[in-house]
C-alpha cells in the first residue's frame, strides 16, 4: 500500500486529474497505465524519474492513433459488409463496383451469378451480372451501363439496378412475373479501363483505353465501333477524336465480348444501352434516316415508357430515333443490335440536360435511377407480354 | 418547312436563342434580313429562370450564316415578360466578399468530379455560366450544341475600379462532336452593370 501511495502526488500534477488511468494503481506487482496530456508531460516525467518509478511510452502519439483509426473506419464504411449496407447514394470506384457483385451473388445465389464476358484491354475482368430463376437459356434482356466512362451516373444506376431486381423479386408482381419467363443480365461497368481513367487521371475520359497504332492519342469510341453502317457518317476516322470509331468494326475487346455473347446466346428480346446526359429515350437507327420496320411499335413503347419515368419526379425526356433526335452516329450499339433482330432495342440519356451534365451530384444518383428504372419496367413488360 | 420540335435542329437551334437572350437580356444584333445566306429558324419556347423561379415565353429568330468564314448566329428574340434583373442580396453579398478579399481569388475544378460545387462557390460558377453563353452563342454552328461542363480555373484579377474581375479557364463540352474543348475567358462583372466577356479564346486541348 505503501508503494501505491507514492504514486498518489502523480494525480495532482496537472488540475483538475488530468491524468486518465487507463489501468489504475491497484495491486503493487502490477503496472499502472496512464493517458499523460501534451502540457503535463515533462512534470509527470520529471515525478517518476526523481522517485525512481521506472517507466515507458506505450503510446507516443495516441491522437495520431485515433486519427488513423478513423480514416480507417471511414474507407470501411465506403466497403460495405453487405447489399443491405452499401451507399447506393454516392459515387463509386470500379473496385467497390466488383466487390459490390460478388456481395450480390454471395447473398443470392439461387438468383444472381456472374460471368466474366472477356478482359479490356488492360486487362480487366468484363463482368455480367445474370439474374434467372431457371430454365435453359431462356428469353433475356440486356441492360449495359458505363459503356462510356465519363457518364458517372449511368454506372451507378447500374448498382442500384442490381439491388432492386433482387428486392422486388419475390415481392412486385410484374417484375416476378418477368423474372418467371425470361433472364435479366446486367453489366455494369461496360468500359473499366476507361472507368478506371476518370477516377485516376482524367474525369472525362469518354472512349476506351486502346493503343492506336501510329498516334499518341488513345482510346476507341465504343459506340462507334460495332459493325452497323460502320465508319460512316456520325464517327471520326481521327483517333485523337471523341468519336473515333476504330480501326474495324468489334476492334474494341469490351464490345467483342458483348457481340459474342450476344450471339452466342441467341435468345435475347430486348437491349438497353445506358448513356448520360441529356433525358433522351432513342431506337435506332443512328447511321441512317431510313425507319426501322418497328418504328411505330417503338415509338409507342417509348412515349409510356417516358410518360411513366416522368410520373415520379416530373423528368422530363423526348424521344425518338437516335438520327432525329440527337444527331446522326454510326457504328452505334443498338443498331447492331436491332439488326441482328433484337427488336426492342432501347438507348437512354440519363439526367441532367446540361446544368451539370457529366458531374452530376451524387443525390441525384437514387432518385435518377428510381425513375428510369420506372421506364426499363415499361420496356421489360411489353418485351415479356409481346413474346416473337 | 415544319420542324419536330423534339428533333435535334430545333433543339440546337433553341440552345443558341437561349444563350443569346441570357447573356444579353434585352438586346441582341439588330435583325438584317439576308436571304439565301443562310439558314434561319422560327422558335416559339419557354424560358425558366431557374433561380427568381419565374418561366417566360419566348419567340425567337436564329439565323445561322453560311459560307467559309464563321459569323455569330443572329438572334432576333421577343420575351413576355420583363427579363431585366436587378440585383439581389446574394449579388450584393458576393461582391462585397470579393471585394473586400485581400488575396485574389483562385479555384479549381468547378464543380469536382462528384459534382459538389462548395457554397461560396455558387456566385463564381453563376457567373461563368453568364459569360459561356456569350461565348456559346457567338460560337454556335447548326452542327454545335454547347454546354459548360466545368471551370477548369478562375482566378480574380484585382481592379481599381468598381468591376470585378475573373481570368476564367472553362471546359466547355460540345453534344455533338462530344469533344470537351478549353476555352479562356476575361469576364467583368458588377451588380448594376451585369457581365462582360472582354477577351476569350479556344485553347488547345
Amino acid at each position: 500500500m505503501v508503494q501505491l501511495k507514492c504514486l498518489e502526488p502523480l494525480s495532482l500534477i496537472c488540475a483538475g486529474g488530468c491524468l486518465d488511468f487507463w489501468v489504475s494503481p491497484l495491486h503493487p506487482e502490477r503496472p499502472v497505465d496512464v493517458r499523460v496530456p501534451f502540457t503535463s508531460l515533462q512534470a509527470v516525467k520529471v515525478f517518476l524519474e526523481q522517485n525512481n518509478i521506472p517507466y515507458f511510452i506505450l503510446i507516443k502519439d495516441l491522437q495520431r492513433l485515433v486519427d488513423d483509426e478513423k480514416a480507417q473506419m471511414v474507407h470501411q464504411r465506403s466497403r460495405a459488409l453487405s447489399v443491405e449496407t452499401f451507399n447506393y447514394a454516392t459515387y463509386h470506384t470500379l473496385n467497390e463496383i466488383y466487390d459490390f457483385m460478388d456481395l450480390l451473388v454471395a447473398e443470392r445465389p439461387n438468383l444472381v451469378s456472374k460471368i466474366e464476358i472477356g478482359y479490356s484491354t488492360e486487362g480487366l475482368p468484363l463482368n455480367v451480372l445474370k439474374f434467372s430463376t431457371g430454365g435453359p437459356n431462356r428469353p433475356a434482356i440486356w441492360i449495359d451501363t458505363g459503356i462510356h466512362s465519363r457518364e458517372w451516373v449511368t454506372q451507378a444506376t447500374g448498382v442500384w439496378f442490381a439491388k432492386k431486381i433482387i428486392s422486388d423479386y419475390g415481392k412486385d408482381e410484374s417484375l416476378t412475373a418477368i423474372l418467371d419467363k425470361m433472364d435479366i443480365f446486367l453489366e455494369i461497368i461496360t468500359n473499366p479501363d476507361g472507368f478506371v481513367f476518370t477516377h485516376t487521371k482524367n474525369r472525362m475520359w469518354r472512349k476506351t483505353r486502346s493503343i492506336n497504332a501510329g498516334s499518341s492519342c488513345r482510346g476507341v469510341d465504343p459506340n462507334r465501333n460495332w459493325d452497323a453502317g460502320f465508319g460512316g457518317a456520325g464517327s471520326s476516322k481521327n483517333p485523337c477524336s471523341e468519336t473515333y470509331h476504330g480501326p474495324h468494326a468489334n476492334s474494341e475487346p469490351e464490345v467483342k465480348a458483348i457481340v459474342d455473347f450476344v450471339k452466342q446466346h441467341g435468345n435475347i428480346k430486348a437491349f438497353i444501352s445506358i448513356h448520360s446526359y441529356s433525358q433522351l429515350l432513342l431506337y435506332p437507327y443512328g447511321y441512317t434516316k431510313t425507319p426501322v420496320p418497328d418504328q411505330k411499335e417503338l415509338d409507342s413503347i417509348a412515349k409510356a415508357a417516358v410518360t411513366a419515368l416522368s410520373s415520379l419526379y416530373g423528368t422530363s425526356y423526348r424521344y425518338g430515333s437516335i438520327i432525329t433526335t440527337i444527331y446522326q452516329a454510326s457504328g452505334g450499339t443498338i443498331d447492331w443490335t436491332y439488326n441482328q433482330g433484337i427488336k426492342y432495342s432501347f438507348t437512354f440519356e440519363l439526367r441532367d440536360t446540361g446544368r451539370y451534365g457529366f458531374m452530376l451530384p451524387a443525390n441525384q444518383i437514387i432518385p435518377t435511377a428510381q425513375e428510369t428504372w420506372k421506364a426499363l419496367m415499361v420496356i421489360m413488360e411489353h418485351a415479356r407480354d409481346h413474346p416473337y | 418547312m415544319e420542324l419536330e420540335p423534339s428533333h435535334y435542329p430545333a433543339q440546337r437551334a433553341a440552345g443558341v436563342a437561349r444563350a443569346c437572350i441570357s447573356y444579353r437580356r434585352g438586346e441582341c444584333t439588330d435583325i438584317r434580313d439576308i436571304p439565301g445566306t443562310g439558314h434561319k429558324y422560327h422558335l416559339e419556347f419557354t424560358l425558366k429562370d431557374t433561380v427568381q423561379e419565374v418561366s417566360f415565353n419566348c419567340t425567337a429568330e436564329v439565323l445561322y450564316h453560311l459560307g467559309s468564314q464563321h459569323s455569330a448566329p443572329e438572334v432576333h428574340f421577343t420575351v413576355e415578360g420583363e427579363l431585366g434583373k436587378n440585383p439581389d442580396d446574394a449579388d450584393n453579398k458576393f461582391y462585397s466578399r470579393i471585394k473586400s478579399l485581400k488575396e485574389p481569388l483562385v479555384a479549381q475544378n468547378i464543380p469536382d468530379s462528384f459534382g459538389i460545387v462548395p457554397p461560396e462557390m455558387e456566385p463564381i460558377r453563376h457567373l461563368a455560366f453568364s459569360a459561356c453563353d456569350y461565348i456559346i452563342w457567338q460560337n454556335s454552328t447548326e452542327n454545335t450544341w454547347y454546354n459548360l461542363a466545368q471551370i477548369q480555373d478562375v482566378r480574380q484579377v484585382k481592379r481599381n475600379d468598381d468591376y470585378l474581375e475573373f481570368d476564367y479557364t472553362v471546359l466547355l463540352h460540345d453534344f455533338v462532336s462530344q469533344e470537351i474543348i478549353p476555352w479562356q475567358m476575361q469576364v467583368l462583372w458588377h451588380p448594376q452593370h451585369g457581365v462582360k466577356v472582354t477577351q476569350n479564346s479556344r485553347q488547345p486541348k
